[in-house]
């Protein structure tokens, strides 16, 4: 129990002031604490002052009851507005000192990299999935039959020889290292129904060295449409298309005259676009044509009910136009600044 | 083909003013590949000079040179170099004479190098210009001496144009000739192509030469062919003419020498310059004999077995019967259609001169030229089709030139075989063309078109009939003569038009999975690589075995390097490859991956088509099944490598070196996002670290292994020791999973979590102890993880502490405190019985 003080409005303004003066110069919780112990805790002036109320005569009891009463009000409402702002402050004080420097972060991040290549031909892919066109694949090792012979490469003509071919030991095997993904048009025709609409991605291999502009290993995409009524100029519409899907709107294409075993009348596709390195012009990017009527026969297909067109280009050349890659070494090394140079996109 | 424009200019007008690129233009137009352009790469002032005299004077060097008055413009004139008529030249040969006429590059001229000339102090003169060889000109290899005019026939004014005079302002273009070409491969060919492309008039050469008449004592020739190929005779037309007292030893004219340079042709002996140049002009191969060396007649047959025969570049070669001779009384004299032989050749001392005009077989000569390594010029042309109307002409053209400029006289018949069978008429249907190309042609636009490429076009009942022209074998169908309509009315006026697919399935569950795949592993910091396949015989034997037992592997014939002839059984090897390629380059830290085909042919089975179907129909259900029986099994396979730091050191944190977790983490991500189950179990793979190897499973199935690499092949391929791998068979994997998951109802109600620590024995797979706590729970067992494995104080010898975070839920109510300790002991119990794990209090 706290001893009784006797009660006198200077009593309790004095104890008043002194418990407004303490809790205003409390500079943290721990102060404000015992602040709160001496100006409020049972041995303060203020609860003596309380305490001494039961003695006081009834008549008096109102007035003394109110004066104390509000003197107690007003320094609990004191020390509550200066809890809080302490706690502010503190807050404050925590968060400014859990600062960190955003650029000096440990990290467990890792950038990897798909290889832009298969980014491209991923890309290019979903253009054509787009047009409802679907996706075919096939083996790397293949019969020269679906290589060569049913694309209406003569055994003994010099187109075949223009290939630059991997044989498998041994040459009677008859099987090479497929020259173009082409032989997976064949396959399409074998196993699909016409219509067929379909993209063709993958490896191929040359016997070309390895340099600048050359790689023996590289990816093709090659596009084989089989339907009633195709004509060259859907071949040219379906390229367009293509182009601007993959460069943007101001590319564009042109058809030269040229020469493909597998394709009658076949023709060079040229590429334009303004912001080639060097200048706007035209690059050669492909061949294709009208499918030739030996390689419908060759898949079962009456060349006189159905005509088809096919299309072939490769992803390293549509990466360095596009990207501006100078060397095609880059493409095949491995080096990992190469491929983390894009990232997850192309 | 390179042709020189002043000979292109011969039988096609050019275009006024037209540049090489102008020509290389209009003739990629219509079809031919623009490839360079080659000229003498020299400029003047280069003029004809006179030497007045000359003083030898010796040197300390032992040479001796000459120390000339060249008169080099007309006296009282000024030079074209704008100096004296009479300059003082130092000329370090002496093959010359007083009076001659050379060739002088004056100050200011730059020959071929490039070299510039200028006044320069040599030998104590000043040497104002330079008397020049042939060779400094770029017009041969004849560095003995300076060129002497007078050996090329050549008598011009002193002070003129050296360049004009000797056809050196003359440019040539190159083209690639597409293989289907082959007329193309000459003068005529190309000047045809330009007329299509410009309009210009063209002439035909051969239309200016004359027809063999065969003559009743022409040069008795007999083609004696027993095995045509393919139906084809060997050579269905021959011709020959003779030409008598030829001079063999006088010169080329010089823009012969030009233009045949500038084809890419070496200047040999005026004979030999003229066969080449009537082939460069007409496309058509031909041969001179030394008429002197024959004995008897000539018969073409097939050679005999075993039958040898010394071509021309000095090489004996043995025949094989396929192949094609040119034979007299003595046997072989030429190889036919590819090269001729050294006994019978043209040479500084003949007279009289047989010259040959064949059409040989294409599939014939293809396969002689490849067979013995002959890609002669004239089996360039031939295998790709000769025009069979020419051989008489060209024969004629060679008469004429040897008469013109060799001085002989030519018998005024010859021989001539003509069977060459007549081109048989190709229809065309009405709306054919415009049907394939999409464009709407006029019946006048498909006539003149053909008639242009010089087809013989007739009109039918619902077409044409159209023969085509004798030097375009390759137009054997509809779709060819379409083409022929397409390109010379232009390609350009194709329309643009997008055809409409039939609605697609969009891509294959494996090609989406496959594509989640390597965007999973490249999102948690690995780099994809697109290594060659090629590898050794040891590569495939370390890497693609699991236990070191024999494997087959696929063999390249023609392998680039010939130290990796072999397809990868693994894609491993070249994963080594990539990381020895960064490190070399100073990058440690690596995380690679690769999605590729492996070639797995099985041991002690033999792969191929030992026949091809022939002809353009499809082959029957059982021929195409035995094509894919016969090529080697080629699984699509995911590899990882990680070597060097995971977690690099940085401020606050430690570097985290790669290891086995590693890549076992990669092979969960390829499984999640394959959406597989992966199990792991303690596996062996001679090329990985015997302590640290996970066989991977699916569904009970090895799909691969991931672990660290075996030191010992660390070592040996100078990696670090530490080298992270997994190699998994996605193709397996994405077999073996569920296309659609069967999702279980998620429980709300309030879990119990426990945790259990087991005593087990050292070696007991902490996998083994968790599948058996996770039977003996039973269903309210919801969640199990591994967290701690101790061993030390506490614990006995030889044994481990397990501890297990286990959670429990119930879907129909809470669960209480005991219900969980009794599904927990029930988990120990099992663990009791397959492990002998005991609770640790």
């Amino acid at each position: 129990m706290s001893e009784p003080l006797e009660i006198s409005e200077h009593a309790v303004n004095a104890a008043v002031d002194a418990a407004l003066a303490a809790i205003a110069s409390a500079g943290d919780s721990a102060a404000l604490k015992t602040v709160r112990t001496e100006h409020t805790g049972e041995k303060s002036a203020l609860a003596r002052l309380n305490a001494s109320l039961r003695d006081v005569p009834n008549d008096q009891k109102a007035a003394l009851g109110k004066l104390v009463g509000s003197a107690r009000g007003r320094v609990t409402q004191a020390f509550q507005a200066r809890e809080a702002e302490i706690v502010e402050a503190e807050a404050e004080a925590q968060l400014a000192a859990e600062a960190v420097d955003v650029t000096a972060l440990p990290s467990r991040f890792t950038a990897g990299a798909r290889h832009p290549l298969a980014l491209l031909q991923d890309r290019v892919c979903d253009v054509f999935t787009g047009m409802g066109w679907e996706i075919a694949e096939g083996p790397e090792v293949e019969s020269e039959w679906f290589n060569f012979d049913a694309l209406n490469f003569d055994a003994d003509h010099p187109a075949r020889a223009m290939q630059d071919t991997f044989f498998v030991d041994p040459p009677e095997a008859h099987l090479v290292l497929r020259t173009h993904t082409s032989p997976v048009q064949v396959r399409s025709m074998l196993e699909r129904e016409v219509p067929i609409y379909v993209l063709a991605p993958g490896r191929v291999y040359r016997t070309d060295e390895f340099d600048a502009t050359h790689l023996p290993v590289f990816m093709q995409f090659e596009g084989l449409a089989v339907d009633k009524g195709l004509t060259m100029a859907h071949l040219k519409g379906t390229l367009d298309h293509f182009v601007k899907a993959i460069f943007g709107e101001e590319a564009k294409i042109r058809l030269r005259p040229s020469f493909f075993p597998f394709t009658e009348p076949s023709a060079e596709l040229d590429f334009w676009h303004p912001t080639f390195k060097g200048g706007a012009r035209w690059i050669e990017w492909g061949g294709c044509g009208m499918v030739h009527p030996n390689v419908l026969r060759s898949a079962g297909i009456d060349p006189e009910v159905y005509t088809g067109f096919a299309f072939g280009m490769g992803i390293e050349r549509g990466l360095m136009l596009r990207n501006d890659v100078q060397d095609m070494r880059d493409m095949a090394e491995g080096d990992i600044r190469f491929s983390q140079q894009f990232g997850m996109v192309v | 083909m390179r042709v020189p424009l002043s000979w292109l200019a011969e039988y096609v007008e050019l275009v006024p003013g037209s540049t090489p690129e102008d020509v290389h233009a209009a003739l990629v137009k219509v079809g031919l590949e623009e490839e360079d352009v080659h000229t003498f790469d020299l400029s003047g002032p280069i003029v004809v000079g006179e030497v007045l005299e000359f003083v030898e004077e010796p040197q300390s060097n032992g040479k001796t040179i000459r120390w000339c008055q060249v008169r080099v413009a007309p006296e009282g004139e000024t030079a074209a170099d704008g100096g004296e008529a009479v300059h003082g030249i130092v000329c370090g040969a002496r093959n010359f004479f007083v009076g001659d006429k050379v060739v002088v590059t004056l100050p200011g001229a730059v020959l071929p190098g490039p070299f510039p000339i200028a006044a320069r102090k040599t030998y104590g003169h000043v040497s104002d210009g330079m008397i020049a060889s042939a060779r400094e000109l770029g017009l041969g290899d004849d560095h003995e001496g300076i060129l002497r005019l007078s050996t090329l026939g050549i008598d011009a004014p002193v002070g003129s144009d050296a360049i004009a005079l000797l056809g050196l302002n003359d440019a040539a273009v190159e083209i690639n000739v597409t293989p289907d070409r082959g007329y193309a491969f000459s003068i005529r060919g190309v000047a045809r192509e330009y007329a299509h492309a410009t309009g210009a008039r063209f002439r035909d050469p051969v239309e200016q030469s004359s027809p063999v008449d065969a003559a009743v004592d022409a040069f008795p020739v007999e083609i004696r062919d027993e095995a045509p190929i393919r139906g084809r005779v060997g050579s269905a037309v021959f011709a020959t003419r003779i030409v008598r007292g030829v001079d063999p030893s006088r010169p080329t004219p010089a823009w012969m020498v030009a233009r045949l340079k500038l084809a890419g042709i070496r200047s040999l002996s005026l004979l030999v310059d003229i066969t080449n140049y009537v082939m460069l002009e007409f496309g058509q191969p031909i041969h001179g004999y030394d008429l002197d060396t024959l004995r008897g007649g000539i018969v073409v047959r097939r050679a005999k077995p075993g039958e040898k025969f010394t071509t021309l570049d000095g090489k004996e070669r043995t025949l094989h019967v396929e192949d094609l001779v040119v034979t007299d009384d003595r046997g072989p004299i030429g190889l036919g259609g590819v090269m001729g032989g050294a006994e019978t050749e043209m040479s500084d001392a003949t007279r009289n001169v047989l010259i040959e005009a064949a059409n040989w077989d294409p599939v014939s000569i293809a396969r002689t030229a490849r067979r013995h390594k002959l890609p002669s010029e004239a089996a360039k042309r031939y295998e790709r089709g000769v025009d069979p109307e020419i051989a008489g002409p060209a024969v004629s053209r060679v008469a004429q030139l040897m008469v013109d400029l060799a001085g002989g006289t030519a018998d005024a018949g010859g021989s001539l075989i003509h069977e060459a069978p007549a081109r048989q008429a190709i229809l065309l249907p009405d709306g054919y063309v415009s049907g394939l190309i999409g464009v709407d042609y006029t019946d006048d636009e498909v006539h003149e078109a053909l008639a242009e490429v010089g087809g013989h076009v007739t009109r039918v009942d619902g077409g044409f009939e159209v023969v085509p022209p004798t030097w375009r074998p390759d137009l054997t169908g509809r779709a060819d003569l379409a083409e022929e309509v397409a390109r010379l009315v232009g390609y350009h006026r194709i329309p643009s038009e997008l055809p409409v697919a039939p609605p697609g399935r969009g891509l294959t569950r494996s090609q989406r999975i496959r594509r989640g795949v390597a965007d999973a592993l490249a999102a948690s910091g690995s780099t994809e690589v697109l290594a060659f396949p090629f590898v050794s015989e040891a590569e495939n034997a370390t890497y693609g075995s699991v236990d070191g037992s024999p494997v087959a592997s696929v063999r390249l014939a023609n392998a680039l390097d010939a130290s990796a002839p072999f397809l990868r059984r693994s894609l491993i090897p070249g994963l080594i490859g990539v990381a020895r390629r960064n490190l070399s380059r100073g990058l440690t830290d690596l995380d690679l991956f690769e999605l590729g085909l492996v070639f797995t042919p099985e041991a002690g089975r033999s792969y191929g088509a030992p026949e091809l179907p022939v002809g353009a129909r499809r082959p029957d259900a059982e021929t195409l099944a035995a094509l894919d029986a016969g090529i080697p099994p080629q699984p699509r396979h995911v590899g990882v490598l990680l070597t060097g730091d995971l977690v690099r050191k940085q401020p606050g944190r430690a570097a985290e070196p790669v290891g086995i977790a590693d890549a076992l983490d990669a092979v969960r991500r390829i499984a999640l996002a394959a959406g597989a189950e992966v199990e792991f179990v303690q596996g062996a793979h001679q090329a990985f670290h015997p302590g640290r190897t996970a066989e991977v499973r699916v569904g009970g199935t090895t799909v691969g292994y991931a672990g660290e690499l075996h030191p010992r092949l660390t070592e040996q391929a100078d990696l670090p020791r530490v080298v992270a791998v997994a190699e998994l068979d996605l193709d397996a994997i994405i077999a073996a999973t569920e296309p659609a998951v069967e999702a279980r109802p998620i429980g709300t109600l309030p879990a119990a979590t426990q945790d259990l620590s087991l005593l087990v024995a050292a070696d007991v797979p902490a996998a083994e102890v968790a599948a058996a706590v996770r039977d003996g729970a039973g269903e309210l067992l919801e969640h199990l993880e591994l967290v701690d494995d101790y061993r030390g104080q506490g614990v006995p010898a030889g044994s481990k502490s397990l501890t297990f975070a286990l959670r429990f839920r119930a879907a129909d109510r809470t669960l209480t405190a005991a219900e969980a300790s009794d599904a927990k002991l029930a988990g120990a119990a099992v663990a009791r019985e397959r492990t002998g794990a005991a609770i640790r209090e």
